[in-house]
């Protein structure tokens, strides 16, 4: 902790001189990075940047690449999308960075892509909404599951069930809006209604009035998209009103966190995840398997419990270096070229075959349906 | 729908009693130095945070929460007689931007020493719903409320029976008259913080059950607390207890009957009706203003 | 000899960019203290020069953004005239909420400003269908000025320079005049200001509608500029940082809240290298600013610098 915060007094100093380092062979390679790991979405970006530090430390370890030395350029965007803009703006110009990977959330990614399109420089990034790559832009790629991935995960699992009658309730932050979105856009393809649709503040305290609305309508069931705290309140006070009907929580939550917050009510929630966090549950033939393994076990060694946000970190730190590897230089359009080739990567968020058409090149069964049960996960799918 | 209502109505008082506490907490301070403390939502974090780490510890929940709230009022009396103290005769928007440095300056703290997750601390006495008659309420809400009213009554009577209550309600009156017939306005300054800070950690200690807690927790609750302070006229403390409950119910309310999107907006355009009707809260004593 | 400063500060901006050409902490963060400028200097009319403190000043700027947004994106405008719907509309807003607002007092008009500020937020969250929810609105065409279009960082840093310096000309002149002076007034004793008749609602109204203005005009200029907009550039904790600013400057001074725009500004910047430590340290620098400068850094500072002057 020391180290860092004495490597960081540096390059503020070196930064108020305004010093530059000039391009050359032997200097480092540098990624750059903008996530928020401050604010609302911190749980998000947190474990992003740990991992995005362990793997390049690691990479350094292990001899680097291209012969070079890797070099982590990070700010944190507190979740506001117009420092992420500058911040976007600093790496580019004042860092030189040579790939940028980051935006924990849709609005900070969304907010930058007007200048990595202008100035020409991959940006791969780590949040949810289908926005991001559809239309495709040239310079952009995204590596995390979408809302509408989520959204039909859930809706095929209602349907095995036979329940069409579905409650909304959902915050009113970017990931939960745009996950509402995708729940009402899909609903009549999966032949579902939603009877009625709740809304609440992330950071409210007590969400059992929108819930007594909830319980008086005929919905078989109840899907609450969001993340931080609010969705285990929300989990707390169904069980509170004895609201016995099934309970769907999207990936947002897909942490161990959740599970310590919301405790026993907790207990028969389902939610498609990533892979990740059931990892030891798959079939050894599972491909994913013997990476989803190694990633948590060095995660877990150094950081506590994994989530499937870090491993969006680490998908999205892997394809850029291994595009930078393959396009054999830090070029910038070769280097986007390698990422738009990537094909048959294995991720922790599953397999990766990205097209010209298709920037994040992940198919459905990326998703795996899983219950809490016993304060653990369980595959149910 | 009455039944609804009546559900409505048990979750609105549940919150109101959280908000009235912490508003509480802004009228002792105002009281005593005309000053919002914008830093008393951190209070209720520090209390709740502490405690927290403490039964994680391995600490009997009563103990943790004794040691909890020394502590914040450990914090309290520091940040008076380091930061208050000093800027003495600054105008109100000074004193505004210290109180809310000071907020930063807590936060930055607790992230360092908890990090960003949330965290919860266990109900005191299980999570089986109570019902009443339609309304289902949790054990924990009963703390909050039993809680609310006992230390509502007891700072009603310490400032209105005993000797040292009076001397500090008599600063908030007029403090030259009050330096004047003996009091030591400084003592006076230290208690009220110490007590607004004790008050928002035992207040954090109670709703962490229900709310959780994070580094930010405070953000939204000082908010909360300081719009029931307002509304019931600041510096009363019965009226923050008022309008902390009012603000409550209206959430509620504007949240079950008219649109869960707006409710905050509703909440606050209720604050602002009565602000352009009574200028200074429901409850609030007209002032002069000296020429 | 009124405007040396104003002339010292046009000479500095311009400067800037031919000294350090095409460096990041110029022009972009340059631009982003410009903006930082025209929002504190017109809040600075109202808090530092009438008095009246304002937690909801975000809004304003948010209204000016959000009309260029949606105007130019989802009708088509062009960019002067939504500007001008922006202006219009905030004012209007101003206006209309002036009376009721200024009439209270201290931590009252705090809580009031507060609220109006919350209300707007909840609104740019809440009305997706206009406002693009809180992922806000994307693909704002760049500014069309006259058949010169505003584009790339080192034009915007131009225009944003420009468009600060003239709000700094303006808040010179305002607070020079007859307003001026009756604002100075209210801010000693509203109520002795009142026996001396001047019509001290009236001239507080004013001054919100003109601080409303320059916040709607920051907001429309910044719009363009990232070519995006989304509700947390309008919440609270903006607002709150708008005051800091100003407070922070030295109130009652169009340079002291200037220099306190850039000062907060770079100061973010500068911080961020420190990541966990980062909120600690603003926060403490806040703190004790405000209680070894209660003037402000840009009243505080010159004192000091006239002192050491005396020694020498």
């Amino acid at each position: 902790m020391k180290n860092r915060l004495m490597k960081n007094l540096l390059a503020a100093t070196l930064l108020l001189t305004g010093s530059h380092l000039v391009n050359a062979a032997d200097d480092p390679i540098k990624i750059g990075s903008f996530l928020t790991v401050t604010g609302p979405a911190s749980f998000l970006g947190d474990p992003e940047l740990k991992t995005l530090q362990m793997v390049i430390e690691d990479l350094n370890a292990k001899g680097g690449l291209l012969g070079r030395k890797v070099e982590l350029v990070h700010y944190d965007t507190g979740g506001n999308a117009k420092e992420a803009v500058n911040f976007v703006k600093r790496l580019i110009k004042s860092d030189n960075v040579d790939i940028i990977v980051g935006g924990t959330t849709t609005g900070d990614t969304m907010a930058v892509i007007p200048d990595v399109e202008k100035e020409g420089i991959t940006l791969i990034s780590l949040a949810g909404a289908v926005d991001i790559v559809e239309p495709v832009k040239k310079w952009v790629f995204k590596v995390a599951h979408t809302d509408r991935m989520a959204a039909a995960k859930i809706y095929q699992d209602l349907r095995k069930q036979n329940l069409t009658k579905v409650a909304l309730i959902t915050g009113d932050g970017g990931f939960d809006k745009s996950g509402r979105e995708q729940l009402r856009t899909l609903a009549p393809e999966y032949g579902m209604t939603i009877v009625v649709d709740e809304s609440y503040g992330n950071k409210d305290t007590d969400m059992t009035t929108q819930l007594t609305k909830i319980r008086a309508t005929d919905a078989q069931a109840i899907i609450n998209f969001g993340f931080g705290q609010a969705p285990a309140i929300v989990t707390k006070n169904i069980k509170q009103l004895g609201i016995q009907l099934p309970v769907y929580q999207s990936h947002g939550v897909a942490s161990k966190t959740f599970i310590d917050l919301a405790g026993e009510a907790g207990e028969g929630v389902r939610l498609p995840a990533a892979a990740l966090v059931v990892a030891e549950q798959l079939p050894d033939t599972d491909p994913q398997k013997p990476v989803l393994l190694a990633y948590k076990k060095d995660y877990e060694a150094k950081h506590g419990p994994v989530s499937t946000f870090g491993g969006h970190g680490y998908d999205g730190v892997m394809i850029a270096i291994e595009a930078i590897k393959r396009a054999g230089s830090v070029d910038k359009a070769k280097v986007r070229d390698e990422v738009e080739n990537t094909k048959g990567f294995i991720g922790t968020a599953g397999i990766f075959n990205m097209t010209p058409q298709d920037h994040m090149g992940l198919t459905l069964d990326a998703f795996k349906m899983v219950e809490i049960r016993n304060g653990g996960w369980k595959i149910v799918d | 729908m009455p039944e609804q209502i009546f559900q409505f109505l048990v979750t609105g008082i549940t919150v109101g009693a959280l908000y009235a506490l912490v508003g509480l907490g802004f009228a002792l301070i105002y009281n005593a130095s005309d000053v919002v403390n914008f830093a008393q939502g951190e209070f209720v974090m520090l209390g709740a945070m502490t405690a927290i780490a403490l039964v994680a510890a391995g600490w009997p929940l009563a103990l943790a929460a004794i040691v909890a709230t020394a502590l914040t009022v450990v914090v309290g009396l520091l940040l008076e007689r380091f930061a208050i103290e000093p800027a003495w005769g600054a105008s109100v928007v000074a004193t505004i931007i210290i109180t809310i440095g000071a907020a930063i300056f807590l936060r930055g703290v607790a992230l360092l020493l908890w990090g960003k997750d949330f965290h919860a601390l266990p109900p005191f006495s299980g999570d089986t719903p109570l019902h009443l008659g339609s309304a289902t309420l949790l054990p924990q809400s009963l703390w909050v409320l039993g809680g609310a009213a006992a230390l509502v009554t007891l700072v009603h009577l310490f400032l209105n029976r005993t000797l040292i209550g009076k001397a500090l309600l008599a600063c908030s009156f007029n403090r030259a008259a009050a330096q004047l017939v003996g009091i030591n306005v400084n003592v006076m300054l230290r208690l009220a913080y110490g007590l607004s800070a004790g008050l928002g950690a035992i207040a954090g200690i109670l709703i962490a059950p229900i709310t959780f807690s994070s580094y930010e927790a405070g953000i939204m609750l000082g908010l909360k607390g300081f719009s029931a302070a307002i509304v019931g006229g600041i510096g009363n403390p019965m009226g923050a207890v008022a309008g902390g409950l009012l603000l409550g119910v209206l959430e509620a309310l504007g949240a079950g009957l008219i649109s869960s999107g707006y409710k905050d907006a509703i909440a606050f355009m209720f604050v602002l009706m009565v602000l352009f009707f009574e200028p200074t809260g429901l409850f609030g004593h007209k002032v002069a203003e000296r020429v | 000899m009124r405007l040396a400063g104003f002339y010292l500060f046009a000479v500095f901006a311009a400067l800037l960019p031919i000294l350090f050409p095409d460096n990041y902490f110029v022009i972009v963060i340059g631009a982003s203290a410009g903006l930082n400028v025209m929002l504190a200097v017109g809040l600075n009319l109202l808090i530092g020069y009438a008095g009246q403190i304002s937690l909801g000043h975000a809004a304003f700027f948010g209204m000016g953004a959000y009309a260029s947004a949606i105007l130019t994106t989802r009708f088509a405008w062009p960019g002067l005239l939504a500007m001008a719907a922006g202006l219009l509309v905030a004012g209007s807003i101003a206006w209309l909420f002036a009376r009721p607002i200024l009439r209270l007092r201290g931590h009252y008009l705090a809580m009031a400003t507060l609220g109006f500020g919350i209300i707007i937020h909840v609104i740019m969250v809440q009305a997706n269908h206009w406002t693009g929810g809180p992922d806000g609105l994307s693909g704002i065409p760049p500014l069309n000025l006259l058949g010169w279009t505003v584009d790339g960082d080192r034009q915007w840093y131009g225009v944003i320079a420009a468009a600060a310096l003239l709000t700094i000309w303006l808040s010179l002149n305002i607070v020079d005049s007859r307003i001026g002076r009756a604002l100075r007034a209210v801010r000693g004793s509203e109520f002795a200001a009142q026996m001396m008749g001047v019509d001290t609602a009236s001239a507080k109204t004013q001054i919100f509608v003109v601080s409303a203005l320059f916040a709607a005009f920051a907001g429309s200029l910044f719009a363009h500029q990232q070519a995006f907009v989304s509700p947390d550039s309008f919440n609270l904790l903006i607002s709150v940082e708008l005051v800091t600013m100003v407070v922070l400057g030295g109130m009652a001074s169009t340079f002291g809240a200037a220099c306190g725009a850039i000062a907060l500004t770079l100061l973010h910047q500068g911080l961020v290298v420190f990541e966990d430590y980062e909120m600690l340290i603003h926060g403490g620098l806040l703190m004790a600013v405000m209680i070894f400068m209660p003037q402000g850094l840009f009243v505080g500072l010159s004192q000091a610098v006239r002192r050491l002057k005396n020694e020498i």
